[in-house]
């Protein structure tokens, strides 16, 4: 057991816990943020995404020691608590997600991909750069739309 | 996952000491390859020294007309370096087209080339320019290595620090992915110096990555692209699984070395 400190979503949070517990087990079990899901536990499916120092990583292979000292944001840290964010208006507005449960993960893994470049994305990249979150409904034809249009919102300014 | 202890040496010194008195222990980098094996039981230490905060070795630099890589480089960073561009782009596309962008940010060669997955991406590029890898013991030449499966020359708690590549004339890389898996079903990296070629073959041997001589011959004779295209791929030693049989990973490498060819300088990827 260690006492971790790290800030998530704007709060600094300190807990003792297990050395062998997970970013996600963490966030999920001992903070009550289950919009970070566990899909495959893998390491595939990028359910668990969240930025971390803001780039993304996959919470279920990242052990929460590690992430000692760093900012989390996780899928509840997106919205100002009045306002969506741009990912998540452009998620409901073109239809990216049915069941929903690669929806954070997907937010979040498209935020830093968006942050990434100072301008619009292609479809073509975000096909490339997102192979690290899977999707079993959609077909990701929408999820790729909501993921460009995202990108003409948050470089628009 | 079994209980362990985590620790975090922020030098060399203290990892090599934690290593030597510490029962049962292991070394984490990105921890892409360790957290999921201890996830399934498949690897149960006592404790895990995590090496990634450890400033000396991270650092990308050149020296003389060598490219020295920092075994704590993340696979982003490699696949991003200007220098590795610019002296050696193939390389840098490799980095870049392993796993997904999230295995990218955490994956670092140090902990690629001394896990040596046999479907792992860097030990072609390694064996295929001929590095050295530089240890806190000693310096270990590429062709000396890479052992067998999963297998290689480090002592028990040797620490890689860096991986020297010498600068070639060329490079090119070329592979076919699973789609699923995103490991390489064949890769091969070309890598052309004054008075010799190399080409090296991951993700289909099953003693893990290894060298086809009698290409580099025949290529050194005459650098054509059209020496692969009736090349004979022994699939004595192939790996048959459930992604492909010998002979599909035998014309995959055939495939792969074409296209290195034809694409020198550059990276193809197929899935």
């Amino acid at each position: 057991m260690s006492m971790v400190g790290l800030e998530v979503n704007g709060r600094l949070v300190s807990k003792d816990v297990p050395d062998n517990m997970l970013l996600a087990e963490f966030l999920r079990d001992s903070l009550g943020l289950t919009g970070t899901h566990v899909g495959c536990d893998t390491t595939q499916c990028g359910c668990c995404i969240v930025l971390v120092d803001g780039v993304s990583v996959k919470s279920c292979t990242v052990l929460v020691a590690n992430a000692k000292d760093s900012r989390v944001v996780t899928v509840e840290g997106l919205s100002d608590g009045v306002h969506l964010h741009p990912i998540q208006e452009a998620f409901i507005e073109h239809h990216a997600l049915q069941c929903g449960f690669c929806t954070p993960g997907m937010m979040m893994s498209a935020v830093d991909l968006i942050n990434r470049h100072a301008r619009v994305l292609t479809p073509e990249e975000v096909r490339s750069e997102m192979e690290g979150n899977l999707c079993r409904c959609t077909g990701y034809h929408n999820i790729v739309k909501a993921i460009v249009a995202a990108s003409e919102k948050m470089h628009a300014r | 996952m079994s209980p362990m202890t985590y620790h975090r040496p922020t030098t060399l010194g203290q990892a090599k000491e934690l290593s030597q008195t510490l029962e049962n222990a292991v070394f984490m980098s990105g921890g892409h390859t360790l957290l999921p094996a201890m996830k399934q039981d498949l690897a149960t230490p006592d404790h895990v020294i995590d090496l990634s905060h450890i400033g000396e070795l991270e650092a990308i630099r050149v020296d003389s007309n060598d490219l020295i890589i920092g075994a704590m480089s993340t696979h982003v960073q490699v696949a991003t370096s200007k220098i590795v561009q610019e002296l050696i782009p193939a390389l840098a596309g490799l980095a870049g087209s392993i796993g997904d962008r999230q295995v990218r940010q955490r994956g670092t060669i140090g902990g690629s080339v001394a896990n040596n997955d046999p479907a792992a991406d860097y030990p072609s590029a390694v064996l295929g320019l001929g590095g050295t890898i530089i240890t806190n013991l000693r310096e270990i030449r590429a062709d000396d290595f890479f052992v067998g499966l999963f297998e290689t020359a480090l002592e028990p708690f040797e620490i890689i620090i860096a991986i020297r590549f010498p600068t070639p004339l060329s490079a090119g890389y070329a592979k076919f992915k699973s789609p699923a898996a995103r490991y390489p079903q064949a890769g091969v990296f070309i890598a052309r110096f004054e008075g010799s070629v190399r080409v090296a073959v991951t993700g289909a041997g099953q003693s893990g990555v290894y060298r086809l001589v009698q290409l580099e011959k025949t290529l050194l004779e005459s650098f054509v692209d059209g020496a692969a295209a009736n090349l004979e791929i022994s699939t004595e030693n192939l790996i048959e699984d459930m992604y492909a049989t010998k002979d599909y990973r035998a014309n995959l490498v055939r495939m792969m070395t074409s296209h290195a060819l034809k694409h020198m300088g550059t990276i193809s990827i197929f899935k």
